[in-house]
């Protein structure tokens, strides 16, 4: 078995199961956790309006925006940049299709209403992705806070995010050439290498974001407090 | 004479090694309580600590990213720029505990000792983080990108605190007070009633006291009976203006819990159900709490589950009381011709959700208010909140964040500060001799009373 196979065959499906697996035992281990009655009474009877905070604590308030827009935005060039490339940028897309079809038997195609990133975008993006990464890793490094509160954790996760990244660089710069096939190799295990590390770490964050900013909104909204 | 050969031993050791001039840094005392050994200190930490893991403080403590700001809202990082004062580090042995010992991957974290024990030094040195440089005031709360309430987290981490005996002397002390007396500044009932008896002969008021049968139970703060006494013949006056039947009671008066600034929940139940008690006593279908902050958290919001059912009263600030009563017209108010700003108490505002119940009744006192920057759930704390003004050791710092609120209120260029907290108030007191400022904390409550028509309906 060539080393491409492993890392598109074995390598990604137990990485896959154990992505599926681990993050359904975070999330349940949390989920199926005690949580008490609040018998007090509401002043808002309609505390799921409270959601609302999953989307307002998208940005800042305005007092706060001196303090945070760097993180912000930061943040937000990286994240954006990476989720665009991978789900818009067509190689990402056809394997999605492929092993949608592997799983499900169907026959899905990728075109029609599904945008397509061009190669140059992508690799703009990518670059960018990259770019934002670094610098938050700077920032972390510099910044007196961020450095006291990061831990193993902090690191290995945006160790394990910027490898695909990279490595998908690379893909894209040895395209036609005969180390592209171990370097798109390297790739995908790299993005094997990140799935199995999401649920261990931080990046959890991206499933915990939703529960977190839902139960404080649904919380202060009940007492009407400030969202 | 034989001068003695061997070199000194602590607690002066020798300090040939130090530069002769230096700044020092001097070293926060730690507070004990009990004669526990450490790992004693440590085991009821962690008993408290994963007594109080559910499912909410279980999704905030899984979710933190560590992007650090948090930090930029917290009063106390704003004035050092010392990064312990991140509102998330005064939480790490609390995050430490949990992925040790409790969360979905503890057994991973013990096996490999991936996320190493919380220690009896580390919870030493947490007691100032917890405690001297927390007010609970929840701006931290506000700008976590993932939502995380860590002014909530903060209160569960206080519970482990104080059963391993870590808290501040000061503060253990007044708590302690407080559930053996009845008041953490020794206003117990005989010395309630005699004010009030003073209070009452001295301003020519009734106040009535004890009545078997009232719709209203009026509560009053430890810090207003024994500091602001004005307050209480506020209350009284507003109350006969509306001419409602309304009462004292020496079994259920004092509204302030140091239980649940300390961190102990047996006394923080214990001061709850005496109020909770009193008004069923007398059968009263409204509790008025007094200007104070936490006492509102306590009640209004905490004391449905501690008492473990639904509370047969509602439950309202004194802010929210005169505001409904300025709304429905009953309370009748002169005019008062100054220019007004209003400080937010924290629990009753930000966290509370009374914001333009006092805001209601400035306007109908027709003042100029002048609103500060940043304002309402935003607005700085003072810097005493949390029990912070009783840990005297917490002075220093906490009157360099008291400089935040000077530098606010002097933007506005209002006449008078106002806010509806005795707790804020006795702050900006304090702040005020401190800083030979000309500024002087006003109570709404005071501010209406003095401002009632005559006669009322």
């Amino acid at each position: 078995m060539t080393m491409l196979a492993f890392a598109r065959g074995p390598a990604l499906l137990f990485a896959l199961v154990f992505f599926v697996g681990l993050t359904g035992w975070r999330l349940c281990g949390i989920a199926l956790l005690r949580s008490s009655v609040d018998l007090s009474e509401p002043r808002s009877k309609a505390a799921w309006k409270g959601l609302r905070l999953i989307a307002l604590r998208s940005w800042p308030r305005r007092e706060f925006l001196r303090g945070s827009a760097f993180s912000e935005i930061t943040g937000y060039t990286f994240h954006i940049g990476l989720l665009a490339v991978l789900f818009f940028y067509v190689p990402h897309t056809k394997s999605f299709a492929e092993a949608l079809n592997g799983l499900t038997g169907a026959n899905l195609r990728i075109g029609g209403g599904w945008p397509a990133l061009p190669a140059g975008a992508a690799t703009t993006l990518t670059v960018i992705s990259l770019g934002a990464l670094v610098i938050a890793l700077a920032h972390r490094l510099s910044n007196p806070v961020k450095r006291l509160i990061s831990n193993f954790d902090d690191y290995f996760s945006w160790f394990m995010t910027a490898a695909p990244l990279a490595t998908g660089l690379v893909v894209h710069g040895y395209l036609g050439s005969p180390h592209a096939e171990a370097i798109l190799a390297v790739h995908l295990l790299a993005v094997d290498a990140l799935l199995i590390w999401f649920p261990c770490g931080k990046l959890m964050h991206a499933f915990m974001l939703f529960a977190a900013r839902g139960t404080t909104g649904v919380l202060f909204e009940r007492k009407g407090a400030a969202l | 004479m034989n001068l003695p050969i061997a070199p000194p031993q602590d607690p002066h050791p020798l300090e040939l090694d130090q530069p002769r001039v230096s700044v020092r840094v001097p070293t926060v005392r730690v507070d004990k309580q009990g004669a526990l050994s450490d790992p004693e200190r440590v085991e009821r930490a962690m008993r408290s600590f994963v007594a109080d893991f559910g499912r909410t403080a279980a999704i905030y403590l899984e979710s933190c990213i560590h992007c650090g700001m948090c930090a930029e809202a917290c009063h106390f990082y704003e004035v050092t720029k010392d990064p312990q004062y991140t509102p998330i580090w005064k939480l790490e042995p609390f995050k430490q505990a949990y992925k040790r010992e409790f969360g979905p991957l503890a057994l991973i974290f013990r096996a490999f000792n991936l996320k190493a024990e919380v220690t009896a030094e580390q919870l030493e040195q947490w007691q100032h983080l917890i405690y001297d440089s927390c007010t609970v005031c929840g701006r931290c709360s506000l700008i976590c990108p993932m939502g995380i309430d860590i002014a909530g987290l903060i209160s569960q981490g206080r519970h482990g605190m104080f059963q391993a005996g870590l808290v501040p002397h000061e503060l253990w002390a007044v708590a302690e007070r407080a559930a053996r007396e009845g008041s953490p500044l020794g206003a117990t009932p005989a010395v309630f009633k005699d004010r009030i008896e003073w209070l009452a002969d001295d301003h020519e008021i009734e106040i009535p006291v004890d009545k078997p049968r009232a719709d209203v139970l009026c509560t009053m703060s430890s810090i207003e009976i024994m500091k602001y006494p004005e307050s209480v013949v506020a209350t009284a006056k507003v109350m006969n203006h509306l001419g409602l039947d309304w009462t004292f009671r020496t079994d259920g008066y004092e509204a302030t819990n140091f239980g649940l600034l300390s961190g102990n929940t047996a006394w923080q139940k214990q001061l709850t159900l005496k109020l909770i008690e009193a008004a069923i006593a007398c059968r009263a279908k409204l509790l008025v709490l007094p200007e104070c902050g936490h006492a509102y958290g306590a009640l209004r919001w905490m004391g449905a589950n501690v008492y473990g059912k639904p509370l047969p009263f509602r439950v309202v600030h004194i802010s929210e009381f005169l505001a409904e009563h300025v709304r429905d017209g009953s309370l009748k108010l002169k005019k008062l011709a100054k220019s007004v700003t209003f400080h937010d108490p924290c629990q009753v505002s930000r966290r509370g959700g009374a914001v333009e119940a006092p805001r209601d009744v400035l306007r109908a006192l027709g003042v100029d208010l002048r609103e500060m920057y940043p304002t309402k759930g935003t607005n700085w704390c003072c810097g005493g909140g949390g029990g912070v003004v009783a840990i005297h050791r917490a002075d220093a710092l906490r009157h360099k964040v008291f400089e935040i609120k000077m530098t606010q209120i002097e933007a506005t260029g209002a006449e008078m500060p106002v806010t509806s907290c005795a707790n804020c108030r006795q702050t900006f007191d304090d702040g005020q001799a401190h800083f030979h400022w000309d500024k002087t904390m006003h109570s709404l409550l005071e501010l209406v009373a003095d401002q009632l028509t005559e006669p009322g309906r």
